[in-house]
């Protein structure tokens, strides 16, 4: 099939960006959507043009890399994948395809399709653990039974891949589904008891710090998530959020 | 030159625990003026990141990706073994120590193995504390499962995406340690030369993906966890981005490549679509525990199927062939991988492959849905269920098994693998050489240390399934944070290192000069022109069966195709600035040269073992054929200054306490 991309190019995260047209052919339906844009980046080196940068690793939806905006929406049109595992039997002959990068005031582009999605660091790093230094003498892994619902519904929210669709589709830019799903994989387990308050305290903290939106329950986190991580965890995460700031100490 | 590995005496089981009683310390006030530096933050990156800045030392970490929860461990699929014997089959840490060493082919070390098996369960362990959410059973304790090559369920999983949560566990160990700010995490990083002052090991050049500078850090040791080389074949189940680059300078520097042709061919990934393919897709070992392999058993339904007028589902039992269950009775469909590929490129070769270019084999679930199906039927008091009823709760339960991983399938192929067989090809997956280390896991370069996948040390010419996930925490939970020491003790005077010194000059020009020349070159063609021109040269006479004349062809090709790329290849934007094609032209310049020695190594061993086999060393009924008198070593090829001209260095493996025989899956 023949298209016609529409791409934002930016050189750096002050420069100012624009849509820039390309035209790809050929192009086969069993192609990855990364793989249609590996032809157009080829074809741009060999004319000696900048390739479009964009992120991308592991190709095959886990490591949470790729981020782009595909006619406006985040991974594009299918639901449940990631835009690595997005096929181009999803286009037709002769199509429009818009591409832009995630957009959200916590997450500066890069250049072109690459954002900076460092705030989930820092998130992460200001409560997303369990205090717990490496030793061989931890307790056996079967000392403590967790029950299997509360072990999946943990698993569930763990599986979050941090690819930041859920901010970039949030028209607040908050970033709660992926804050949620941390402190609720946590707030599941016994291991996470000790430091539940506290933890759930510093990550908000450091979310709000970060510039990301409030929540206001649109849904549409849920929606374009790749990962299927429920907004229950919202719900969660501010029940989480309440208890740990009515408690006397606090 | 023989390589000393620095195994302690003793009996085999005393040895670790003897080592770290008498190993030397460091002393914590001392520790805080000792600087570390980690390359790659994958599982035994991130762990030995984490642990030695949980210990004291100062750590600096690098990841060429945006985030260190990138890295590609996170894509590890089906388990981590562990010898818990919580399943009560028998399992214990010499079976699992001896089932790596058969596993491995005889080519891997006693004494490094044991101790894998040894701190296998204390991962475990590490990980529950640390809130990884394994997958349980209803009365809420750890789940097992089999893997390749073993006959015992001592594999813990979660779901098809275990790499991803244990990753994250390390990667919540790693955030906890820079928020302290005891780990300063550099995040688009890329290490592209090893700086020796003395002979030691003193820090490194990395590049700043985002501003193209490069940068000058030292450190009293420096850490590879860099993981393997499998993009050399261009086409494997690697990440994009995973690269030789970091281990093959250091390579340059003195650093020994230890069996660099023991590659992993995984025998179930989704097969090659097209010439646009960038990468393929592993289907975990896992689905082997219920999913059994066929080809049909008459070359008219081949053809039927190819010419798409007969579905896989309408052959019968008795038109199928089960090779894997004919031919490995013991076994089944869980031999190890590399005898799997090899049975399934043998169909193949026989003209029974499944689709358009001959080259899939079936991967069945629909007996273990329906065996899945009854029994839930039966736990559901459902004594009278109908065939339809049975299937759609044994579609539930595989579904909860590996959900995620029939997704993957679906999303690729655009077929229902709940419905329809899936087609599965071998593929390059995992490189079991890399770089020589001793007991200590130090290179042959005084402070330069490799963890993971990046060394070569516990998996021999083949490695186990659900094995990797446990070498990489092993190495970087438990093992290096105590040998380390060993050499750090003698550092405390040292001070801080400056990188004004003239070695830190010297690499820093010459990293700069060869970045210079992909501007200045004037080439003609992008970067992937050439890495798939070295891949398939690599996959077709290095790939799962190798003889010495294609070898030998091969180490010419890749030559000419070296020269060609310097001269011709062409780089555009810049060099101070965010710039993928220029990193993709450093990590192709050295799979150019490490394309070369791998296919040297596997000239040099006239033998079949494990993955590497060498079609002239094999028996009657076509298992690989090992020449114990000879080829018992470790090879450790030495840079000499010429890419071409490598020196050998053997390491003598001597087994004491298991009997050396042919491995037999039968």
């Amino acid at each position: 099939m023949n298209l016609t991309l529409k791409i934002w190019r930016q050189e750096s995260t002050n420069a100012p960006g624009k849509i820039v047209d390309y035209k790809v052919t050929d192009i086969s339906e069993d192609m990855s959507f990364l793989e249609m844009l590996d032809v157009l980046n080829y074809q741009l080196v060999e004319k000696g043009e900048d390739a479009v940068t964009f992120d991308h690793d592991c190709r095959e939806g886990i490591c949470g890399m790729c981020s782009m905006f595909i006619n406006g929406e985040a991974h594009g049109p299918n639901r449940g994948v990631t835009t690595c595992q997005l096929h181009m039997r999803s286009f037709k002959d002769g199509d429009t395809i818009y591409i832009e990068p995630w957009r959200s005031t916590a997450f500066p582009v890069v250049k072109d399709l690459m954002v900076d999605r460092a705030a989930f660091d820092r998130i992460q790093q200001a409560g997303g653990f369990v205090s717990v230094n490496t030793s061989g003498n931890t307790l056996d892994a079967n000392a403590i039974p967790v029950p299997k619902d509360d072990a999946d519904k943990a698993f569930d929210a763990a599986t979050c891949i941090g690819c930041g669709a859920c901010v970039a589709s949030c028209p607040n830019g908050s970033a709660m589904l992926f804050v949620s799903a941390k402190v609720s994989q946590f707030a599941l387990l016994p291991q996470g008891q000790v430091e539940r308050q506290d933890r759930v305290l510093n990550m908000v903290k450091q979310m709000d710090e970060e510039g990301f939106g409030n929540c206001s329950n649109i849904g549409a986190c849920e929606v374009q998530c790749p990962k299927g991580i429920s907004i229950e965890n919202i719900a969660r995460m501010n029940r989480e959020y309440v208890l740990a700031n009515i408690k006397p100490e606090n | 030159m023989a390589l000393n590995s620095r195994i302690p005496e003793g009996p085999l089981d005393q040895k670790w625990t003897k080592y770290k009683n008498t190993v030397r310390l460091v002393n914590p006030a001392n520790k805080r003026n000792i600087d570390v530096i980690v390359v790659g933050t994958g599982l035994a990156g991130a762990s030995a990141a984490a642990s030695l800045a949980e210990m004291g030392y100062k750590v600096k970490a690098l990841c060429f990706q945006d985030s260190p929860r990138r890295a590609h461990s996170i894509a590890a699929q089906g388990g981590i073994n562990a010898a818990k014997n919580y399943m009560n089959d028998g399992d214990s840490v010499y079976r699992l120590f001896y089932d790596t060493i058969k596993g491995g082919d005889y080519r891997s070390r006693e004494a490094n193995v044991h101790r894998l098996a040894e701190v296998s369960a204390n991962i475990i362990d590490q990980c529950v504390a640390q809130g990884v959410p394994f997958a349980r059973d209803y009365g809420g304790l750890l789940d097992n499962r089999s893997f390749g090559g073993t006959q015992v369920s001592r594999t813990f999983y979660a779901k098809g995406q275990t790499g991803q949560q244990l990753l994250l566990g390390a990667y919540s160990a790693l955030s906890r340690q820079v928020g302290k700010g005891n780990v300063k995490m550099l995040n688009r990083h890329e290490m592209l030369d090893l700086v020796l002052i003395d002979g030691k090991a003193r820090g490194i050049i990395a590049r700043n993906l985002i501003t193209g500078e490069l940068e000058r850090h030292s450190a009293h040791a420096v850490v590879l966890c860099t993981g393997g080389y499998g993009n050399v074949f261009f086409l494997s189940t690697n990440a994009m981005g995973s690269n030789v680059t970091a281990a093959w300078r250091a390579h340059k520097k003195g650093a020994w490549m230890a069996n660099p042709c023991f590659t992993q061919i995984h025998p179930t990934c989704i097969p090659v679509s097209g010439d646009h393919q960038s990468k393929l897709t592993l289907m975990s070992e896992s689905l082997r525990n219920d999913g059994r392999i066929w080809v049909p058993k008459h070359k008219e339904d081949v053809e039927a199927i190819r010419a798409k007028k007969l579905r896989p589902v309408d052959i019968p039992e008795d038109r199928r062939d089960y090779y894997l269950e004919r031919r490995y009775p013991a076994f089944g469909n869980l031999v190890p991988r590399d005898i799997a590929s090899r049975a399934a490129k043998e169909r193949c070769d026989a003209g029974f492959g499944v689709n358009a270019t001959g080259e899939a084999v079936y991967l069945d679930f629909s007996s273990a849905i329906v065996r899945y199906g009854k029994a839930e039927a039966n736990v559901k008091g459902l004594h009278h269920a109908t065939d339809a009823e049975i299937i759609a709760l044994g579609k539930q339960v595989v579904e909860s098994k590996y959900g995620n991983l029939f997704q993957m399938y679906e999303q690729i192929v655009a077929e229902n693998p709940y419905e329809t067989p899936m087609m599965i090809y071998p593929a390059v997956h995992y490189t079991m050489g890399g770089l020589w280390v001793d007991y200590e896991l130090m290179t042959s370069i005084p402070g330069c240390y490799a963890c993971g996948e990046a060394n070569f040390s516990d998996h021999g010419a083949n490695r186990l399934g659900a094995s990797a996930l446990m070498q990489g925490l092993a190495d970087g939970y438990f093992v290096l944070p105590y040998t380390i020491g060993n050499y750090l003790a003698d550092e405390i005077r040292t001070g801080a290192i400056s990188t004004d010194a003239p070695e830190f000059a010297a690499a820093e020009n010459k990293v700069r000069a060869e970045l210079e020349h992909f501007f200045s070159n004037k080439g003609t063609k992008p970067v992937d022109y050439f890495h798939k021109k070295l891949g398939k040269i690599m996959w077709d006479k290095c790939g799962m069966a190798r003889n010495a004349q294609g070898l030998q062809e091969a180490i010419v090709e890749i030559r000419q195709l070296r020269e060609e790329f310097y001269k011709d290849v062409r780089v555009t934007g810049k060099m101070n600035g965010m710039n993928p094609e220029l990193e993709k032209a450093c990590r192709v310049s050295d799979f150019l040269e490490l394309g070369e020695l791998m296919c040297m190594d596997a000239l040099n061993r006239n033998e079949s073992c494990g993955g590497h086999f060498r079609e002239e060393f094999q028996t009657e009924e076509g298992e690989a054929l090992r020449d114990d008198e000879n080829y018992m070593y470790v090879a450790g090829w030495e840079f000499t200054g010429n890419p071409s001209e490598p020196k050998l260095n053997k390491e003598d493996l001597v087994y004491e306490n298991i009997k050396v025989s042919a491995r037999s899956y039968k």
